[in-house]
């Protein structure tokens, strides 16, 4: 019995070993390329380009090394008159659940796949992913500075604002597909609706994507709903007196959140592992090129929500601090509800 | 934070009552900060978002123009002027000329007139341009920032081309120019209008529509009226309060009152409206160079009296009066009546005046600015009293203090 308990947690070490340092970690630290870069596209620059290792640019990849270095060796500032112990603590306590809730994620067919197969799966998500407003909140406390404090204050009513929605934005599909476990969330998406299309989550439940878009936008606290680190009124809002890898932390915490929203997008809206008209049956799950196929559909489709976040942090402007909380409050909850309502009429009705 | 007492705005009572201590926090918003470009300080008494009051701090910028022109000539005050607005060197140049020249009462040629007229209209753009740009950038759009600073950068060019300088361009003389707009002048800006017509349309595209900008901007900053009024608002902030003043239309100079061009005003005077005018603006500017172009007549650009420009080098070393000429107005300045007198021309913010006082000798005996976005700054307390915090950004944006030109 013990045997097996270590086995299993020593299993699901290996794999949140290789899931989230090997993907999350190096994609977040690709993100911050991929953002300078992907802006400089969109504006008619040349982006980052110089950082070179023997004459070797390779299309400014190398800043990701140059950026880390510049990071580790500033010095890590902890401001007169603050807290110091709580100050050194908050990037952890936000980070810390930004990266456990990779831990539910099924990235593939079997329960290989997931570091570990919860039934309540998202509800997890949602529980440990709200412990991370402690984090910036405590920051912005923390810091004795109040620009902090008014940067904590907008970051822990906006994101428990939105936590309300996200919630309520996916009630519709877990009453279509039954089940809070997102590998039968993800199984059940890959029937076929009338033989043609895909009975993905954002053919059932168009709307509840959208909102759910937004909330999550709202929740990784990014453009257009980044009035928390607002940066021409609270310079850079709860994490104004950060420096250092303390700082980068932080970046990393906000790339994980965006990574996390593009992989719930992927998993619960975009059929998740899933490819598309090829069923996986028990035959063709069993073969190891089908699973690996998957897998890779999988981070295909993460890439593409990243991309589109990145797209939409580039375009769009930034909302009022209170227009924010009418959206969160007066048209997505609402809407949220309507949809819940529907869905629920029209499952009842057609059972 | 600040050493300033901190006035409760609850009674003890309510405070009891709902169980909670609250007081008021004040937040000092820069000199340095990402808002306050510019150099200026707020010092804001917050009470959660909503301001309840804001103390502008103004004078990190000052470098005692007013004082440096009593210890310089006439025309040394030209680089002076350059300062002042940073943003539309020109439109100072010929601002102080014309008070000058309104002193010496003496008539500028018919060319110098429409080539002062170009390039004030020239720097208006690229004024108009600076603000939407950073207006938008505060707002987030990264985006439009770079588009308007990609034509600014376009019109520094045709600057530089003009007179050699991008900002302290110092091009214009009492009694005329130093030199004439170069050859190419006219086609080198049909390039500029071009590239310039496609940012402003990318711009419009990017953020004419945006339900997100609209909604920060339209009913934000809003002054009314009488209240503009009263504090000496002008330019664009006065004419987004449906007021049609315009010095160019109201007092004509140069030669305004030759060209066909109408005058943008708006309803409401919140920041939507200075934004759209700013943009209208800079259409009427651009029409008003090409009809300037159109009929500019040949000729000199500087009048033909040693008294007040420079003779030419080859009579300075040629012959005995103009070598005179040349050593009075070099070592004593160009002398003007004695007298004092107001000149306003029409800046990009607003109305921008000069205030000179002649004893008679070569530098002037007192010098003044009124620069016209220190009545918008001192107007903003008013406006964003009970308003919140975030507002702040864009209303001071479309301010568009100029720090040179505030703290002179």
């Amino acid at each position: 019995m013990t045997a097996q308990v270590v086995e299993a947690l020593v299993h699901a070490a290996i794999k949140f070993a290789i899931l989230v340092p090997g993907f999350v970690l190096a994609l977040a630290a690709l993100m911050s390329w991929i953002e300078r870069r992907q802006s400089a596209m969109i504006q008619d620059r040349v982006g980052p380009n110089r950082a070179s290792i023997g004459g070797v640019r390779a299309w400014g990849l190398f800043h990701i090394i140059a950026d880390t270095l510049k990071f580790a060796l500033k010095e890590n500032i902890v401001p007169r008159g603050s807290n110091p112990l709580l100050f050194r603590l908050a990037p952890f306590m936000a980070m810390a659940p930004a990266l456990i809730v990779f831990a539910v994620m099924p990235v593939g067919p079997t329960n290989r796949w997931v570091v570990s197969n919860l039934d309540v799966g998202i509800l997890f998500i949602f529980a440990i992913g709200s412990l991370s407003v402690y984090g910036a909140t405590i920051a912005g406390w923390s810091s004795n500075n109040n620009f902090s404090l008014l940067g904590a204050l907008r970051v822990s009513a906006q994101m428990i604002s939105y936590e309300v929605s996200l919630a309520l934005n996916l009630v519709g599909v877990f009453m279509v597909f039954g089940s809070i476990n997102l590998q039968t969330i993800i199984e059940g998406q890959g029937a076929l609706l009338g033989g043609v299309l895909p009975k993905w989550g954002i053919v059932v439940q168009p709307v509840a994507f959208f909102l759910f878009l937004a909330a999550s936008i709202a929740e990784t606290k990014r453009t257009p709903f980044d009035a928390p680190e607002g940066e021409p009124e609270l310079v850079s809002g709860y994490f104004t007196e950060y420096s250092g890898l303390a700082l980068a932390t932080w970046f990393l915490t906000e790339f994980a959140a965006v990574i996390m929203v593009a992989m719930m997008a992927t998993a619960v809206f975009f059929g998740g592992w899933q490819i598309p008209w090829l069923p996986p049956t028990p035959a063709l799950v069993a073969t190891w090129w089908f699973q690996i196929a998957c897998v890779m559909a999988f981070f295909a489709k993460t890439l593409f929500f990243v991309w589109v976040q990145m797209q939409l942090r580039w375009t769009l402007l930034r909302m009022r601090y209170d227009q924010i909380m009418t959206m969160g409050w007066k048209y997505i909850l609402p809407i949220s509800l309507a949809n819940v309502l529907v869905t629920g009429l029209f499952l009842l009705l057609t059972r | 934070m600040s050493t300033e007492t901190v006035r409760e705005y609850l009674t003890e009572e309510e405070e009891d009552r709902i169980g909670l201590h609250t007081q008021e926090m004040i937040l000092n918003m820069g000199p340095s900060h990402p808002a306050t470009h510019g150099t200026v300080k707020f010092t804001l008494r917050l009470e959660g978002e909503t301001i309840r009051d804001l103390d502008p701090d103004i004078g990190y910028l000052h470098r005692g123009f007013e004082k440096m022109c009593e210890n310089a000539t006439y025309t040394h005050a030209f680089p002076y002027t350059d300062r002042l607005n940073y943003c539309s060197p020109f439109i100072n140049n010929v601002g102080y000329a014309l008070a000058v020249e309104k002193l010496l009462g003496i008539e500028i040629t018919e060319r110098c007139k429409y080539v002062r007229t170009i390039i004030s209209e020239l720097h208006r753009i690229s004024d108009h341009l600076t603000c939407l740009a950073a207006t938008s950038l505060e707002l987030g759009a990264f985006t439009v920032f770079l588009y308007g600073v990609q034509s600014r950068e376009e019109i520094y060019v045709l600057t530089e081309e003009i007179c050699g300088a991008r900002l302290t361009v110092s091009y214009v003389r009492i009694g005329g120019l130093t030199d004439d707009l170069p050859e190419s002048f006219a086609d080198h800006w049909k390039l500029v209008k071009r590239r310039l017509d496609k940012n402003l349309y990318d711009i419009d595209k990017l953020i004419g529509r945006n339900r997100i900008f609209i909604d920060r901007m339209q009913n934000t900053g809003i002054l009314d009226t009488e209240t503009a009024i009263s504090y000496g608002c002008t330019g664009p902030f006065l004419r987004a309060c449906g007021v049609e003043y315009d010095v160019r239309d109201a007092a004509p100079y140069l030669v305004y009152d030759r060209l066909d061009w109408t005058m943008p005003t708006g309803t409401r005077g919140d920041n939507w409206d200075r934004f759209l005018i700013r943009l209208a603006e800079i259409e009427q500017s651009i029409s008003m160079i090409d009809q300037c172009i159109e009929q500019m007549p040949e000729g000199p650009v500087r009048i033909d009296d040693w008294r007040v420009v420079l003779p030419p080098k080859d009579e300075v070393y040629n012959s005995i009066e103009a070598m005179m000429a040349h050593f009075k107005l070099i070592m004593e300045g160009l002398k003007v009546p004695p007298g004092e007198v107001y000149s306003y021309t029409e800046g990009a913010n607003g109305e921008l005046g000069f205030f000179i006082v002649s004893d008679g000798s070569g530098k002037p005996s007192r010098v003044h600015v009124r620069p016209p976005c220190y009545h918008l700054v001192a107007a903003l307390p008013e406006i964003m009293r009970g308003k919140l915090i975030q507002d702040l950004v864009p209303t001071f944006d479309t301010i568009n203090m100029i720090g040179g030109e505030i703290d002179r």
